[in-house]
């Protein structure tokens, strides 16, 4: 990690109370982003990285229990007063959720929705504010932006709305902005252009950036770090580069197997990680990926492996059997 | 939009249809020959065969419905044979009590329904809300005759504020006038805020779960701006129809609460029609608050699309 940390995640548990008991949703999870770096979040569905998100931004649910210290430019988010925490969000604290057709208000125009995040954080007229607008909405690559103002989030289409949304997550200029699978919603053509996009936007403005994702293949140019969860923990934190020529964690390598390669020969079939993620209300005494991994050994099943760090600091890996071999860092 | 108002326009024609159907039926189904309802018993049959001539009684149904439609399309829908007074007149010289009567409960409905809601729904399942949806469910199984006969006990006996009954033009006395309205408006705004409220909370407890109530908090905006802005409208297309129902209800007049505080009402209008078996007036103003029902929901239709851009495009 270099330069100064912005964002560091401390041990940071959320838990879910639900019918069929506590669902632990993030299991101690420590992860630090620096200023203008890139983060990337992976793992399957369920597995935690979108609580662990709404955690920073201190968007869980009412009912959720949430533990650790999310310290972000020196101060600890959890500790904060509603209103100071109000201030930081949308200003410093920027987001862009996962769908974009759901999370632009129906009934509001783009330039209400726009210009309110301004209005509110920088003190604006509503010329400059709308003058603004225009502005962003052009700089996210969106035709004819002084039309889109009055028009509704129905009448664009869901990439343009993606473009939006992250027009308004930049809008006043934030230091972190978390993208939560920003293009899982998209057509395959849209999601390279949007991940590009935040890529441009990212460096231009030195802000730095938590990519949430299911895809390895995202993350594998675009984001500085990576860190793989499974079942709420982190399993594997690395360097980009460092991940993708020697991962350590059997489900990391899995996850890599998993995706379709362009140059297999067609009909190849697809290796998906057999089973199923441990039901997260029934935490296992061991490894939670220990009934899904082909290495697992008897000592798998009776410890949980502690994140840690082997031959570099950098790169940390929560298992007893790490992978020793090369993987193929051909994605 | 234009498009969108023709369409529902269109809509209204088989339904005015059919509802001057049903009226006609009314007092043509009622057992008892309209002849001798007017005549008496004493009548001879020459007088009544005479008159079911005159009144066009002998000609067929459907005749006969063709013909009304046609005078009613005319803006001509009888005359009562009590007391000579046309339809018209006598809705005109009602109706304005009756739709005062219900502006006045529904604005008192929603001024105290719609922020109770908007309480409930921000903190909801904390005290507040479970001791208002308590009240709520109580209010709503208070009949009107109970809360109006409470309420003339205490501020028009016990405490003397305001007149039991009675009533004078608001263009006469404009003050007088309200005094007089204020209990019986509120009589059923105390019958209408308890629906307003549960419909509204639990829109507002719906829509504040949506991603982009998520985002408008993660955008760090006032929470009084994300429950007013960002909630309420897309909330309230419920209520909305609920309160253009009970509009559409309250323009036929509340026959207990016109009642109870000797209100000049279309309630009243109507009950004095059905005692003396004046079908004529029973039937006219039955086909006017009909379509003043319809048309108001025709308005309603058209909110819809004011509040949601997605209904006004066709996208819904």
């Amino acid at each position: 990690m270099t330069g100064n940390t912005l964002l560091s995640v401390e041990d940071v548990v959320v838990d879910l109370p639900t019918p069929r008991g506590n669902l632990r949703a993030v299991d101690h999870v420590d992860l630090t982003v620096g200023a203008g770096q890139t983060l990337g979040v992976v793992g399957e569905s369920g597995c935690g990285k979108t609580m662990l998100s709404r955690a920073i931004l201190q968007l869980v649910p009412k009912k959720a229990k949430l533990s650790g210290r999310v310290m972000f430019d020196g101060q600890d988010l959890l500790q904060l007063s509603p209103e100071k925490l109000r201030k930081l969000r949308g200003r410093s604290l920027a987001v862009v959720f996962q769908d974009p057709m759901t999370s632009l208000n129906p009934v509001l125009t783009i330039g209400t929705q726009l210009i309110e995040t301004l209005q509110e954080h920088l003190e604006l007229n509503d010329a400059t504010a709308t003058r603004r607008s225009i502005e962003l909405l052009a700089a996210v690559g969106i035709p004819a932006p002084e039309q889109r103002l009055a028009q509704y989030p129905h009448q664009l289409s869901g990439g343009m709305r993606q473009r939006v949304a992250i027009a308004i997550a930049l809008s006043c200029e934030p230091k972190l902005l978390i993208a939560d699978e920003p293009t899982t919603a998209l057509d395959v053509t849209i999601q390279a252009q949007i991940l590009d996009l935040l890529a441009r936007e990212q460096r231009r403005r030195h802000m730095a950036m938590i990519l949430i994702t299911h895809d390895l293949g995202v993350v594998a140019g675009r984001t500085d770090e990576v860190a793989v969860m499974y079942a709420g923990r982190v399993v594997e934190r690395a360097p980009t580069p460092a991940l993708f020529k020697k991962m350590r964690m059997p489900y990391t390598e899995a996850l890599l197997a998993a995706l379709p390669k362009l140059d297999a020969a067609p009909h190849t079939p697809l290796p998906a990680i057999s089973g199923r993620p441990p039901d997260p209300t029934r935490p296992l005494q061991g490894c939670s990926f220990s009934p899904r991994c082909r290495y697992a050994m008897s000592r798998c099943q009776r410890e949980k492996p502690a994140l840690e760090a082997a031959e570099t600091s950098a790169h940390q890996f929560a298992c007893f059997h790490p992978i020793e071999t090369h993987a193929d860092a051909n994605v | 939009m234009a498009f969108f108002v023709a369409r529902r326009l269109l809509y209204l024609v088989p339904v005015l249809i059919a509802v001057s159907l049903l009226t006609f039926s009314i007092a043509s189904l009622l057992p008892g020959d309209l002849a001798y309802t007017i005549l008496g018993d004493q009548a001879t049959p020459e007088n009544v065969a005479a008159l079911r001539r005159d009144m066009g009684l002998d000609q067929p149904i459907w005749w006969r419905y063709l013909s009304w439609l046609g005078n009613v399309l005319q803006g001509d829908l009888g005359r009562s044979f009590r007391t000579g007074q046309t339809v018209l007149q006598a809705v005109a010289e009602r109706l304005p009590v009756s739709i005062e009567l219900m502006l006045l409960a529904q604005l008192g409905a929603l001024a105290i329904g719609v922020p109770l809601a908007i309480l409930c729904a921000a903190r909801s399942g904390g005290p507040f809300d479970r001791f208002m949806t308590g009240t709520a469910f109580g209010m709503l199984s208070v009949p009107t005759f109970l809360s109006a006969i409470l309420l003339i006990y205490f501020f028009a006996v016990e405490l003397r504020w305001l007149p039991a009954t009675g009533y004078v033009p608001f263009a006469e006395d404009p003050a007088a006038n309200l005094r007089f309205m204020v209990l019986p408006a509120l009589t059923l705004a105390l019958a209408e805020w308890p629906g307003i409220m549960r419909v509204l909370r639990s829109d507002m407890i719906a829509t504040l779960q949506e991603d982009y109530i998520a985002l408008a908090k993660a955008k760090g905006l006032k929470a009084s701006r994300i429950l007013f802005v960002h909630a309420l409208k897309p909330s309230s297309l419920t209520l909305v129809t609920i309160t253009g129902i009970n509009i559409g209800r309250l323009i036929g007049g509340t026959v207990i609460v016109e009642t109870i505080f000797a209100l000049p009402g279309i309630g009243r209008l109507l009950i004095g029609a059905i005692y003396t078996r004046d079908l004529i007036i029973l039937q006219g103003v039955v086909l006017l608050v009909a379509a003043g029902f319809v048309i108001v929901n025709f308005i309603v239709d058209l909110l819809y699309a004011v509040l949601d851009p997605r209904i006004r495009h066709g996208h819904a």
